[in-house]
């Protein structure tokens, strides 16, 4: 039982805030990347490739770093502190790992090799309009020869992806993952735009597009895209801690500076006892962000789901909380796109409703709820 | 970091958790998990058969019995000393005045009075608060005056917690009227057997004659009984109400109380997603408290306190009283009992007198207000 990072954890917690926190350091360098497509800075896409971090998740046979979970965590919290809008969680945690998990050792390493030298980015298109959350595909399907038909939406850098990861009913049922890439994604009709919180996704509709099965051929993977799921509801959680820190460290600054009645706002305990209690919701969830993303390197499925459930359902009551205390206890600076608070609030709103809110956490958790009397934190091994 | 214990650690775990569920007295154990009132009598076999096993006051010194171990091991003793239904040691003793006499008394206080305190031989009482010093307890205008060797204290004190039962009574007394209220305070301990030392009973809205007023005409207490220096209380009473707050998030108990009130009300809860729904969320609620006093105890290195443990008498009691809460309510009307003259011993009988009860668990150990105001002040520096 060990909260710390070791030295080399450390390091790497400063290696990126050295690169990436730097680099949005000044909240206007933010604004400038997301302002024009494609919503990032690609030459920091690149730096973050040569310093290892696109590749951490990824074995060294399929040209990636062979780090753990924690590792993954870090570099997730340290973007989430900036609100770097580079597209490491949907292209390498969550695209990247569905091909980490599911492809081919020729398929691996071609993609992930790619994705690690930060020569490709990935998408996962998957949800579909008129459905939430969820590991399958509804309205998306795939014939017999793997061509596919439909329409997804929402699919984070979906028209800057150079692979697109698409999920898709099989002909005989199930879910499957096929690649489109190539000439066969120069005939898809990707329609992108800007989201509420400076990202970028699109709208993309498939009509016979020719594909590819990700893994030897076409199979109901569902489990796997659940697991790989988990983990990035997991990394999203590390993001979002990374958020709001930053949130109540501004929101602390602001209360210390700004006057009013001719006094410091923090002389008003009426806001005081307020910024207490977003320092309440970000400790627990600090610790149960820890938690889960531990439970990703010594569990197995059962027991990352549980716990990505169970940091989902806390990060989206404290992403709320903190984020929307951010911006009333700022007052009206914080609803200008200017100042950075109010757009890490839409971040963490994106972030809630990116692979489930707190209401999906609660009827997952609530499928087990008669499984055990009480929860032990400490015995999450996948051999349980 | 690291999920797993050390194989030390989880065999310590282990330790601990076969003593309590086959070492320890079955029938107090019992009591404590319906939810019924121990007697003074069960308090005091319960803490002697800790003490036996040198499980009573293991954050002591270890010259006055304590353990040396590490804050990990002393959450893993605590947490599995409650999830076992097992009454944490009595507060007054072992976590309040125990340590205060242990790091401010004299040889001979500590002689006299520390292997006592740890046995409950002594029981020991708070006289901190009085009818005008509540949270601002540096307020308070009980007096002690000397006479010769000995000091004569006239005033009142209250909420003193199971007072009827107390032997002894530590209590702060304003020993100089004329300086800052702080620095004209004593700590002097006070023998309830002395005459002029009076408990009268208050009655709760629970119903229950828990606290009591402690009135004080002219009682003689002699100089020895002196904690520290003349005037040095406010620094005594710092001292204590930091680690009393340490121990007030009763994290293994409530969670102890959770779990049985989805086996009670399990046919209630199947039908009503509502109620799941609530249950889900104070698990993880629970849970992500728990995380964080692990978090603050594995982090513990040197006498610095790990910020994040504020947030535990703060939330933990929050908790506390919504677990209660959704006990009263899984009840539904069968809850209207005041738990007086039952024999039944049906849990739903005495639900509502435990939620009414758990009130002040947000009010004592320094409100959470208090707690917030801390927050605010000592960690984000407003």
């Amino acid at each position: 039982m060990d909260f710390t990072y070791d030295d080399e954890q450390t390091a790497l917690r400063d290696a990126v805030r050295g690169l990436v926190g730097k680099a949005y350091a000044d909240y206007e360098q933010r604004r400038r990347a997301t302002r024009e497509d494609p919503g990032f800075d690609e030459k920091l896409w690149t730096q973050m490739a040569e310093m290892g971090l696109l590749g951490l998740p990824f074995s060294e046979d399929d040209g990636g770093v062979g780090a753990g979970p924690v590792e993954i965590g870090i570099v997730c919290r340290e973007l989430g502190r900036v609100l770097a809008p580079e597209p490491y969680l949907s292209s390498v945690v969550l695209a990247g790992g569905l091909v980490s998990a599911v492809g081919t050792p020729e398929q691996r390493q071609e993609l992930l090799g790619a994705l690690s030298g930060g020569e490709s980015v990935l998408a996962f298109a998957h949800d579909e309009p008129g459905h939430r959350w969820g590991a399958e595909a509804h309205d998306v399907t795939a014939d017999g020869s793997g061509a596919l038909t439909g329409t997804k939406d929402g699919v984070l850098h979906g028209a800057r992806a150079d692979v697109l990861v698409v999920s898709a009913v099989l002909p005989e049922g199930g879910t499957g993952l096929f690649l489109v890439a190539g000439d066969a994604l120069a005939s898809v009709e990707r329609s992108g735009y800007p989201t509420y919180d400076g990202g970028r996704a699109a709208r993309i509709t498939f009509d016979a597009t020719p594909a590819t099965p990700l893994g030897a051929s076409a199979a109901d993977v569902t489990a796997s895209i659940a697991t790989v799921q988990d983990i990035t509801r997991i990394m999203a959680a590390n993001e979002a801690l990374g958020a709001m820190q930053t949130q109540l460290g501004a929101t602390t600054e602001y209360l210390k500076s700004r006057k009013q009645f001719g006094v410091t706002l923090n002389t008003f305990q009426a806001l005081t006892f307020r910024a207490a209690d977003m320092y309440t919701s970000l400790e627990l969830t600090h610790s149960m962000v820890d938690w889960a993303t531990m439970v990703v390197a010594a569990g197995g499925p059962a027991q990352v789901a549980d716990a990505a459930a169970r940091a989902g359902l806390q990060v989206s009551r404290a992403g709320r909380h903190v984020g929307q205390e951010a911006i009333q206890l700022h007052g009206g600076i914080a609803m200008t796109a200017e100042y950075n608070v109010g757009t890490f609030t839409a971040h963490l709103t994106a972030l809630d409703h990116l692979l489930g809110d707190a209401g999906h956490h609660l009827r997952t958790l609530d499928a087990t709820l008669g499984d055990h009397g009480v929860i032990d934190p400490l015995d999450r091994t996948a051999t349980q | 970091m690291q999920l797993a214990l050390t194989e030390d650690d989880q065999a310590f775990r282990e330790e601990m958790r076969t003593f309590f569920t086959t070492e320890f007295p079955e029938e107090i154990r019992r009591t404590v998990e319906e939810g019924r009132e121990l007697t003074r009598e069960q308090i005091v076999e319960s803490q002697q058969a800790l003490n036996a096993a040198g499980l009573a006051v293991p954050h002591w010194p270890e010259e006055w019995g304590g353990r040396g171990w590490s804050e990990l091991k002393r959450h893993i003793w605590h947490e599995e000393m409650q999830a076992a239904s097992v009454p944490v040691p009595l507060a007054f003793n072992a976590s309040m005045i125990g340590p205060v006499i242990a790091q401010f008394g004299t040889q001979e206080q500590k002689e006299k009075f520390l292997p006592r305190t740890a046995n409950l031989d002594i029981w020991w009482s708070q006289g901190f608060s009085e009818p005008d010093a509540g949270s601002d307890l540096a307020s308070l205008r009980t007096t002690a005056v000397l006479d010769g060797d000995d000091w004569i204290v006239n005033g009142q004190k209250t909420w003193t917690t199971l007072g009827q039962y107390g032997d002894w009574i530590f209590t702060l007394v304003r020993t100089d009227p004329e300086v800052k209220k702080q620095a004209g305070i004593s700590m002097l301990l006070i023998d309830m057997t002395t005459p002029g030392v009076e408990v009268r009973p208050i009655e709760l809205i629970d119903g229950g004659h828990e606290v009591n007023e402690v009135w004080f005409t002219d009682v003689r207490v002699p100089g020895e009984n002196l904690v520290g220096e003349v005037n040095s209380g406010w620094t005594q009473a710092k001292f204590l109400l930091g680690n009393e707050r340490v121990g007030v998030a009763p994290v293994g108990a409530t969670k102890r109380v959770l779990a049985r009130a989805k086996e009670l009300g399990a046919a209630t809860l199947a039908d009503d997603p509502l109620l799941r729904a609530r249950v889900v969320e104070l698990e993880n609620e629970l849970l992500a408290l728990e995380l964080t006093a692990l978090r603050v105890a594995a982090h513990s290195a040197g006498a610095e306190p790990h910020p994040a443990s504020s947030v535990l008498k703060l939330k933990g009691t929050e908790l506390q009283q919504a677990v209660s809460e959704l006990v009263v309510d899984l009840g539904g009307p069968a809850t209207l009992a005041s738990g007086e003259g039952d024999a039944t011993l049906d849990w739903y009988r005495r639900s509502t007198p435990t939620y009414l009860n758990l009130r002040k668990a947000s009010i004592y150990g320094g409100s959470n207000e208090i707690q917030r105001q801390i927050i605010s002040r000592n960690i984000l520096g407003l």
